[in-house]
């Protein structure tokens, strides 16, 4: 069978990724020509900065060397530019005559420079800074020239313009608006970040319009000056212009494809002309030319995913953010950094310190951030701002960062920059900065996800997440961009936990092949993903109703025990709010020396673990224990952790215990979307710790205090107030009802600190504290879901336990 | 240079194990030997069988406890997806473990638990990331 011809006119790095892609997803089905006007293979252009001023060369930063394009069948032209496409037959034609058929084109021509129009624009050593050709020609001057003049003081200008004066050269800034960056930065950020220039030697001039590039006397045909509308006269040997690019559309138009400020595409990434794609810098999406790399390797995943025949990708925008690359130097701005009516804005200014923070608030979402100084927050703010998360609950704390709100698993690192690369980043699975990088530059990883993918880094608990992006940042030269959208649940699917959840209920499904049916999933039964989020949903939206599925439930809560890293197993019996006898006692001793159980041990939520228990044995310990399940393994609820309250301590107000043991009995074998723990303190000395539970609960003299939403793990989040009630009634009552809700509408593996950052504190309260019939209606469920649930380790049969596991299902001799 | 003859295929000795309704469908079973460690059987949604040794090539997890799905299992200690029918880890993660030769005859499930299943691809893995060989003569 023929292969369909696939033309790329454009060499540049969202072309090759949506190469890349395309490759990834059918090898075979196109044969590839690329045509390139420069004479290199495809490079990392963010990285020209880092090559200008010495810190990297022009080998480091290739992506894909001509022999990729080889290994892939791929026949590339460098130095070949297109400057017809002939649509009625099929043809693009380039300068030097060459003709070449298509049956899919694929524009990724870019953006140019743009010139100012100016006197003087065509003398020799007046330049653009744009590509390897660009930068080579600034080093050479760099060399041979003393004085250079930049003009334009944006992003590209100041890299620009710290490069050459990093290789010796006086350099002058000209900046037309009122401070640098003017786009990016507020001016409070933008005078620290002149002023940290200036201290490496730059030379600033502001509200300056160039008139005219005047000729050297000594030097005819070259620039000797650049001369200001005020008069000034600036000398240089070297000017760059660096005022802003342009979607480069020319060729596009000539062949009479639609564009306005860009090649117009649909979200499928094609143009006018159907047969014809475009992605990258060249082309506008909704009206919106990108220029970072995150939005464009999303253009080129889509036109990939259109090209190979899926047609099932769809791009829908990206939000963006910015980082200066000059080394040294902190700065990051992302959204309406500005503010304006109905914003408001927090800010943390000191100067002395070089550090200046501001955030830009509209009602409870965070809109736009710009920093100096400290931006190890960024990634945080982006990541807020682009989800639209409610930040009312953390308002107060919001400027202190995401370190301020509880952090563990890298030394309280905040700043990649300066750690060594031994140092380890992701404590979860021993990965440091030196894997890391090495990662980044061997693969080629642009993206958080792939980063993921290939070191494991920042994909076990996610709090060096940051550390990892900056590390990203600084080695590949990406940024914090990325599409806004609600995460797909899993590869099997597009859609995203919430429209799962909602389908479930308002078709009333109650398998899981009918939500995948419904629901279009892409694999025939799921992923491990997956099946347990939908298995959950399924029986928490039809209590009664839907039947559970242990095959899709992880293992330890299909044998109802906690999986250990040799392949045996913990069990912790229940022992209601933590209080046991010595009959209890006596019996689990019995049971460790029968089983010869290796360790014993106290845990957290003031219980006894054996540990090291083979699976054969799992039933008969269960039956010798004779105690209820603790369920710690279950995302359900675990325990109630108590102090023992009025009942023997001299401090206690209320009986802490009791309360404790009626909140757990009612709560036992309740699934969740994730684990939940409470706890139930005695009087506010709050031995029990109920701060940092999922419900804390608070004796006082008057009645009780209920804090929700805390979390003892990864992140440290402190519990926040949510009612006082005077009874112990009132407490199961209302805790219930917050669980339920919780239950009822939070996300697989969503904590309940999650749940509420997510939805809002306020509108939990709306639901449980101002609407006493949604209350008890929640209460109610709660009870009607548990009323007659099985002990898993006592009515195997009832509780679905497929007791066959436990034994091997044939012994070999 | 690392220099390996290949055992020629051993001759299989299939062995009668249980029907296949006594493995739960998109869940697995597990099979002890005195030699050699334990054997996992797998059964998909599509009714098919495979065996793999029950050491996840990661960090040993019993592949037996993790959750099936179309024609792979899920390590149940960290999650790694391993292909049902080459034993082999999804890329980005390196490395295999053993398969054993199993059969469906009619309703009953028949296995050979003499020697694990040789496969180029699974050599060249198995020896690219740097574990001992499964069998050098």
């Amino acid at each position: 069978m023929q292969k369909v011809r696939l033309v790329m006119v454009g060499n540049g790095m969202a072309g090759v990724r949506a190469l890349e892609e395309l490759i990834k997803l059918t090898p075979d089905l196109y044969d590839i020509t690329v045509f390139g006007a420069e004479p290199h293979p495809n490079y990392n252009r963010i990285l020209l900065s880092p090559v200008l001023a010495g810190e990297q060369t022009i080998n480091d930063i290739i992506l894909n060397d001509f022999q990729w394009y080889e290994d892939n069948q791929i026949r590339l032209y460098t130095n070949k530019k297109i400057t017809k496409i002939d649509r009625k037959n099929r043809t693009v034609e380039a300068s030097d005559g060459t003709i070449c058929e298509y049956d899919r084109l694929l524009l990724a021509t870019g953006s140019n420079p743009f010139m100012l129009p100016v006197p003087g624009g065509n003398l020799d050593g007046v330049l653009s800074y744009r590509d390897i050709h660009d930068t080579e020609k600034m080093i050479e001057a760099a060399a041979t020239h003393k004085q250079a003049v930049v003009i334009g003081g944006g992003l590209l200008g100041l890299e620009a313009a710290n490069g050459l004066a990093l290789r010796g050269m006086e350099v002058t800034v000209i900046q037309f608006a009122g401070w640098l960056m003017e786009r990016q930065l507020d001016e409070t950020a933008s005078k620290m970040l002149q002023a940290s220039l200036e201290a490496k030697g730059l030379k600033f001039a502001l509200k300056a319009n160039t008139e005219a590039i005047l000729e050297d006397v000594v030097n005819p045909g070259h620039v000797g000056s650049v001369r200001l509308k005020d008069g000034t006269v600036i000398p240089a040997q070297l000017v760059v212009m660096a005022v802003g690019i342009r979607p480069n559309t020319e060729l596009a138009e000539s062949a009479g494809i639609h564009c306005n400020r860009g090649i117009v595409v649909n979200d499928t990434m094609q143009t006018y002309d159907p047969r014809i794609y475009a992605v990258g810098e060249c082309v506008s999406h909704r009206g919106i030319a990108y220029g970072l790399v995150a939005p464009l390797f999303d253009q080129a995943k889509v036109a990939a995913n259109h090209l190979a025949q899926m047609g099932i990708g769809r791009y829908e925008g990206s939000v963006t953010s910015t980082k200066l690359k000059v080394t040294g130097v902190d700065l990051f701005s992302a959204g309406n950094f500005m503010g304006g009516d109905d914003c408001e804005e927090i800010v943390l200014s000191d100067p002395g310190a070089g550090i200046y923070k501001k955030i830009v608030l509209k009602g409870d979402k965070l809109i736009g951030s710009v920093m100096y100084g400290d931006t190890a927050d960024g990634s945080w703010y982006f990541k807020l701002l682009r989800d639209g998360t409610n930040i009312g609950a953390m308002r107060d704390r919001l400027m202190f960062g995401e370190n301020n709100l509880g952090d563990t698993g890298h030394q309280g690192q905040n700043k990649a920059a300066t750690m060594s690369m031994e140092a380890e980043v992701c404590g979860c699975n021993g990965v440091c900065k030196g894997a890391i990088v090495k990662a980044i530059k061997e693969k080629g990883l642009f993206t958080l996800d792939e980063v993921r993918k290939h070191t494991k880094a920042s994909s076990s608990c996610g709090s060096c997440t940051g550390l990892v992006e900056q590390i990203l940042m600084f080695t590949a030269g990406g940024d914090y961009s990325a599409t806004p959208k609600l995460k797909a649940m899993c590869g099997c699917t597009d859609h995203n936990h919430q429209a799962v959840r909602d389908a479930i209920k308002t078709h009333h499904l109650i398998t899981i092949p009918a939500v995948m049916e419904m629901l279009e999933w892409r694999t025939p039964n799921g992923c491990a993903s997956c099946r347990p989020a939908l298995n959950y949903y399924l029986i928490s939206t039809w209590a009664k109703e839907a039947v559970d599925d242990p095959q899709s439930r992880y293992i330890n809560e299909r044998s109802h025990a906690n999986i250990q890293k040799d392949g045996t197993y913990s069990v912790i019996p229940r022992m209601w709010a933590g209080e046991t006898n010595a009959s209890e006692l006596r019996r689990i001793a019995d049971v460790v020396d029968k089983y010869a159980i290796p360790t014993v041990k106290v845990t957290g939520g003031q219980r006894i673990d054996l540990l090291g228990i083979k699976k054969e044995d799992l039933v008969s310990v269960w039956k010798d224990l004779d105690m209820p399940s603790g369920h710690a393994y279950a995302k359900g609820l675990r325990t109630v952790k108590t102090c023992v309250g009025s009942e023997w301590c001299r401090f206690g107000t209320q009986d802490s215990t009791q309360m404790g043991k009626d909140l757990e009995r009612m709560l036992w074998r309740m699934y969740a979307p994730h684990k939940v723990k409470l706890a139930v303190s005695g009087c506010p000395r709050n031995c029990a710790e109920s701060g940092i539970k999922d419900v804390g609960v608070i004796g006082v003299d008057s009645g009780w205090e209920i804090y929700i939403a805390g979390n003892g793990g990864i992140k440290t989040e402190v519990a926040a107030f949510f009612v006082k009630l005077k009874t112990s009634d009132e407490v199961l009552e209302y805790a219930a009802a917050f669980l339920q809700l919780y239950r009822e509408e939070g996300w697989y593996l969503e904590r309940t600190v999650h749940y509420v950052q997510r939805v809002g504190m306020e509108y939990v309260k709306e639901k449980v504290l101002n609407d006493a019939i949604n209350r008890k209606a929640l209460y109610e469920r709660l009870l009607f879901s548990l009323d007659g649930e099985p002990d898993p380790w006592h009515e195997q049969i009832k509780a679905q336990v497929d007791t066959r596991q436990f034994i091997p299902v044939a012994v070999l001799t | 240079m690392l220099q390996l003859k290949i055992k020629q295929q051993h001759k299989l000795k299939m062995k009668f194990i249980c029907q296949l309704s006594e493995i739960p469908q998109l869940g697995a079973r597990r099979v002890t030997r005195n030699n050699g460690g334990e054997i996992a059987i797998f059964r998909t949604g599509d009714d098919q069988v495979f065996a793999l040794l029950d050491r996840c090539p990661h960090k040993g997890g019993p592949l037996s406890q993790g959750i099936v799905f179309g024609h792979k299992v899920a390590c149940p200690l960290h999650n790694w997806s391993i292909g049902l029918n080459d034993g082999c880890a999804t890329e980005p993660d390196v490395g295999c473990a053993e398969r054993y030769a199993v059969e469906l005859r009619g309703v009953e499930v028949w296995l050979d638990t003499a020697a694990p299943i040789l496969s180029q691809s699974a050599l060249t893995t198995t020896i690219a990331s740097n574990v001992i060989p499964i069998a050098v003569v």
